[in-house]
């Protein structure tokens, strides 16, 4: 528990807990969140945890994640927990998790694999091949991403 | 796991005893050749080349002719739908319905994987850019297998371009499947092997060393397989000019090696091995190119008829 709450509660959204320290801005991004888009939302970093050491929270009023946008945070916060706050309280909790196989979020950083060619209907499959530290292959062309690969692309998208 | 049926992807889609069998209906197929001309009667194969090709496209062509069957090329691209900018996976529909089987190469990785999800008919791989091609593997390994009587025990080197060569690559993933007693990877630093064949041999525990110099193992090896290196690899033309010399196969260089050692090559060579080595016992790549026939014979019966 947060000894004192550096933001209050939200009344609907989603609150994005336990992310590592320094992520939540990358977090942020990939949620596609300029600010503009009108949500209330609360981005709290480097605070104290039991679990982590020190942790990043996002706090998003009005906002409810797409299964993709879960599994997005997943890949580069694998320790994160995602709250559904309804009326003031989390009604649910739950841990993300790594899928095996990861469709259509990412690109594969190699330029000639048969799904960079936007003119073929062909989706982007990775397998998972370690979770920690992160290390996916391309199931079409056997490319191999790297943690910071897919932090890059996803900082980047 | 049996063959009928099957894509022909990458060489890893297959385990020892799959190519073991492979190694046995090849063996058939030198010693008893007519046996199987009737064998693929009927069935049509198509060869779609999106990339140069001389001795895969002919020798599949020749493979399904002389299993009785037929063939028909997608020809040159210049004169093909590919020209008018038809996709990769319309052309694959059209042969799906015209053929049994299709072979494909092309320069995009992950095309003949791509192929297999969208074609009923078996797909096999003749080459997808730097990846994979793993019929010249199974050639590769049916010519040890042939020439030294098995492949387990032995010192096996593959030297040349070993980051880009598809079928420096394929081998390599290929020898995982059996035991050689020391595999070594000799290449410029520059063009040693991607971190997923790296993988793989970490993987299947693999006794291996990557090494810049030829010289260094030359006497202990029982098989050395050959690949080009290429100029355009390079970034700097003056750094390949420094390397060249260090990779070409000359009566010199095999000074030190040992009696019956033998000389592989995926073929076409250009001047990475000297024209005196031909000569030599050492020298068999122009038998195992030989042997590319009756290999994609064997394949072509086992994943059409079993």
């Amino acid at each position: 528990m947060e000894k004192e709450l550096l933001v209050r509660k939200i009344r609907e959204g989603t609150v994005i807990d336990h992310i590592p320290a320094g992520k939540a801005l990358t977090v942020f991004k990939i949620l596609g969140l300029t600010g503009e888009e009108g949500f209330t939302i609360a981005v709290v970093m480097n605070v104290e945890s039991r679990k982590l050491g020190k942790k990043d929270i996002v706090k998003i009023e009005g906002k409810f994640l797409k299964p993709s946008e879960v599994d997005k945070i997943a890949l580069i916060a694998p320790t994160a927990t995602i709250n559904i706050v309804r009326n003031y309280e989390v009604v649910t909790k739950r841990r993300v998790e790594i899928p095996d196989e990861i469709i259509n979020i990412l690109k594969c950083i190699n330029p000639n694999c048969i799904t960079n060619k936007s003119n073929e209907p062909v989706s982007s499959v990775f397998k998972v091949i370690s979770k920690r530290p992160l290390k996916l292959v391309c199931k079409y062309c056997d490319e191999i991403m790297t943690e910071r690969d897919v932090i890059k692309q996803l900082a980047a998208t | 796991m049996g063959f009928k049926g099957r894509d022909v992807l990458s060489i890893l889609d297959f385990n020892r005893e799959d190519l073991e069998t492979l190694f046995k209906v090849a063996d058939d197929i030198k010693a008893n050749p007519f046996k199987y001309s009737e064998e693929l009667k009927g069935a049509v194969l198509a060869t779609a080349f999106f990339e140069p090709s001389t001795r895969t496209r002919l020798s599949f062509q020749t493979a399904i002719l002389r299993l009785g069957g037929s063939y028909i090329d997608l020809g040159e691209i210049e004169r093909s739908s590919i020209a008018k900018g038809e996709n990769i996976a319309d052309t694959v529909k059209m042969l799906d319905s015209y053929v049994d089987i299709i072979v494909i190469r092309h320069r995009i990785e992950g095309t003949a994987k791509f192929a297999a999800e969208i074609a009923e008919s078996p797909v096999i791989n003749a080459g997808d850019g730097r990846k994979h091609h793993p019929t010249q593997a199974m050639i590769d390994l049916y010519s040890i297998h042939t020439f030294k009587g098995g492949i387990d025990g032995l010192n096996v080197a593959v030297m040349g371009d070993l980051k880009y060569g598809r079928a420096a690559t394929s081998l390599i993933l290929g020898l995982t499947l059996f035991k050689p007693k020391a595999l070594y990877l000799i290449s410029p630093p520059e063009l040693r092997i991607r971190p997923e064949v790296m993988e793989y041999l970490k993987q299947a525990k693999v006794n291996f060393i990557e090494t810049s110099k030829l010289e260094d193992c030359i006497s202990e090896l029982d098989v050395l397989y050959v690949t080009r290196i290429q100029k355009e690899r390079f970034p700097d033309p003056a750094e390949y000019e420094k390397v060249r010399g260090s990779y070409r196969i000359t009566l010199e260089t095999l000074k030190e090696a040992k009696d019956d050692l033998i000389i592989l090559h995926p073929l076409p060579k250009v001047g990475e091995i000297d024209l005196k080595v031909d000569k030599t016992k050492h020298a068999k790549y122009f038998e195992q190119a030989t042997l590319g026939v009756p290999v994609r014979m064997a394949l072509l019966k086992l994943i059409t008829r079993g």
